[in-house]
């Protein structure tokens, strides 16, 4: 067993199964070639909103299933990465690629500064906390004139550059590839911090806080470094749909509920697994959009009352997620995670 | 800005105070007892009022004549809300008995979205209505009964919990549950009654409030909030606890928005939270 350990530790990510990768580089094909078989604007919608939500997903799983921390308000760094970059924008020209930066680096000293406090609280004082937190920016951004208040920002629409401002009005095939290709670096930089030292900490942080800060690990510092990642890749999510739907506003982008999707999404796939977000939200995003379709725009909360009605059912019979139904020889194989 | 103008924002904060209270006492209620938040807490408040809402148009019961059958219908909802969905997660970890509740809070929300669409109703010509005044002092009927009421089931659920044999019973349970069963007491029984109980307090305060707010889906999420404030500014788990930290909430509420800003009026009460439970972790009556 423990040779097995050290045996794993000295190998190099690129050494595990080959049969998973073998898998993985399958889909990423398949997800480059996707454009090229005419999919219809639902479609390349569907997959943008997939990409986007896997990534939130993740976001959410690495401070719940990496520290163990439950965050109820984690649409805070969508809306921060969303209007920084929208705001630099729209005020002083500067183009979304380096305001999604920006916003990242908002982002990043906001998680340090909520987590400073917060990180202190367990259970359900942090989960109350960051719902209260979540309420007070939609209500802050609703009142801050400087940023539109509650009218929300306007991106000036632009035909001549469209790499350079970040908008496309002919096709959504771009916004496609920019989105697979965040989603692509989000799951990897999580997959690489999952195997690494900081990811075998923040679980020992998670399963035993007592244990883990008598064997000296910081246990403070590492769950601000969990949330300062969290709020990283989150950030940029909420910059590219800014610029995807072009019209941002405190209600939307500060929306409570999509704190609650993303926190459903990870619970539903399978929390603290680096695959858990990704099979959530291939199962419940086109879930939501195909019942918002069917039942059209009166019926809009069918697909919420299956949402609820889904994670209640998760929640007495597989607590540890869809990711669960896979055989447990492959899941608990160090090399797949 | 006049000494009346300010002694009324008093009043009518302390009036709101005790409904946030009687509120947060079920949701105290159930934490003390099995350790689960209720997340769909709100819910429980939007459902009690659009039960008085319907027994109104549909049968034309006044909200103060529909109490009991609201209060039955709630503590129904509460025991089959246990046996159907928390009795299972009761060994559960916290994210998945989080996640339960506010499962069940998307859900409920989302059906009220879809049976009664998202339309703001109110009840017309309730039997309180216009206003009272008192040294000059104007007080709302409805919100002077509503509170009156909440404050009265408030002491009653303080006397049941503390005087009662089966309240003991309850005390017993949620201090140490093996304990209690070895003494022959239900623990199942007694967490279906602490739900019922629960969701009774939060029928009564719904349907007292049902005389004078507008009643929709999401009614319940901003009352819910204060709710989780006043328990955790209380300490989870203290029943009088509850009643400061409601009426806390309440003169913070009425009295930022007369003295700062109303637009903020929310802001005020988040940040007294966030300022206790840094401070004082256990919250103010806490163990």
């Amino acid at each position: 067993m423990n040779n097995n350990l050290q045996k794993a530790k000295l190998e190099p990510v690129w050494h595990t199964n080959k049969f998973i990768f073998a898998l993985i580089f399958f889909l990423v094909t398949l997800f480059f070639f996707f454009p090229f078989i005419n999919p219809s604007n639902f479609q390349l919608h569907l997959m943008i909103m997939i990409f986007m939500y896997a990534v939130m997903a993740q976001s959410w799983n690495v401070i719940a299933g990496f520290s163990g921390q439950i965050s109820l308000g984690h649409v805070i760094f969508f809306g921060i990465g969303g209007y920084t970059s929208s705001f630099f924008y729209v005020e002083y020209g500067i183009t979304p690629w380096i305001g999604i930066f920006i916003g990242i680096l908002f982002s990043s000293l906001v998680a340090i500064a909520i987590g400073i406090p917060m990180l202190r609280l367990t259970g359900h004082y942090f989960a109350i906390a960051t719902l209260l937190i979540g309420f007070s920016f939609q209500i802050i951004f609703q009142r801050w004139d400087l940023i539109g208040a509650a009218s929300g920002l306007w991106i000036p629409l632009n035909w001549d550059n469209p790499w350079l401002t970040l908008q496309f009005h002919e096709s959504k095939i771009p916004y496609y590839y920019i989105f697979l290709i965040f989603f692509l670096l989000s799951y990897f930089s999580i997959w690489i911090i999952y195997r690494s030292k900081i990811g075998f900490k923040l679980r020992a942080i998670r399963d035993d806080p007592q244990a883990a800060s008598s064997l000296g690990i910081p246990v403070a510092k590492y769950k601000i470094i969990a949330f300062v990642i969290s709020a990283i890749i989150m950030s940029p999510m909420g910059s590219l749909f800014a610029q995807y739907i072009l019209v941002i506003e405190p209600e939307r982008m500060f929306d409570i509920e999509i704190s609650i999707i993303v926190l459903l999404i990870a619970v539903m796939g399978g929390v603290g697994n680096v695959w858990g977000p990704l099979i959530g939200t291939i199962i419940l995003i086109p879930l939501s959009e195909y019942t918002r379709i069917f039942f059209g725009g009166t019926g809009g909360s069918v697909d919420l009352i299956i949402y609820g009605i889904l994670i209640m059912l998760i929640c007495i019979f597989r607590p540890s997620g869809l990711i669960s139904f896979f055989p447990k020889k492959i899941l608990e194989r160090k090399k797949f995670l | 800005m006049t000494i009346e103008i300010i002694i009324q924002a008093i009043i009518s904060g302390l009036l709101m105070g005790f409904i946030y209270a009687l509120i947060a006492a079920g949701l105290s209620l159930i934490f003390g007892l099995m350790g689960i938040v209720n997340f769909a807490h709100g819910e429980h408040l939007m459902l009690s009022m659009f039960s008085s809402f319907w027994l109104w148009t549909l049968l034309g019961l006044d909200p103060i004549i529909s109490i009991p059958i609201t209060m039955l219908i709630l503590a129904i909802s509460g025991i089959l809300t246990h046996y159907l969905l928390i009795r299972y997660i009761l060994k559960a970890k916290m994210i998945v008995q989080i996640c339960a509740t506010f499962g069940l809070s998307v859900f409920l929300r989302s059906l009220a979205q879809f049976l009664w669409t998202p339309d703001f109703r109110n009840v017309g010509n309730p039997l309180l209505e216009g206003r009272l005044e008192i040294a000059g002092i104007f007080i709302g009927q409805p919100q002077f009964y509503a509170s009156l009421v909440c404050l009265l089931s408030f002491l009653l659920l303080y006397l049941f919990v503390n005087k009662s044999e089966t309240g003991l019973a309850l005390q017993a349970t949620a201090q140490d549950r093996k304990a209690a069963e070895t003494l022959g007491i239900n623990s199942n029984k007694m967490f279906a009654l602490g739900w019922a109980l629960g969701l009774s307090c939060v029928s009564i305060a719904g349907t007292m409030m049902s005389n004078f707010f507008f009643i929709f889906p999401d009614v319940g999420v901003h009352f819910a909030l204060f709710a989780f404030v006043a328990v955790a500014l209380g300490g989870f788990g203290s029943i009088i606890g509850c009643l400061i930290a409601g009426i806390i909430i309440g003169l913070v509420e009425s009295l930022g928005g007369l003295l700062i800003d109303p637009s903020y009026k929310l802001l005020y009460v988040f940040l007294i939270y966030l300022i206790v439970v840094i401070y004082r972790p256990q919250g103010l009556f806490g163990r």
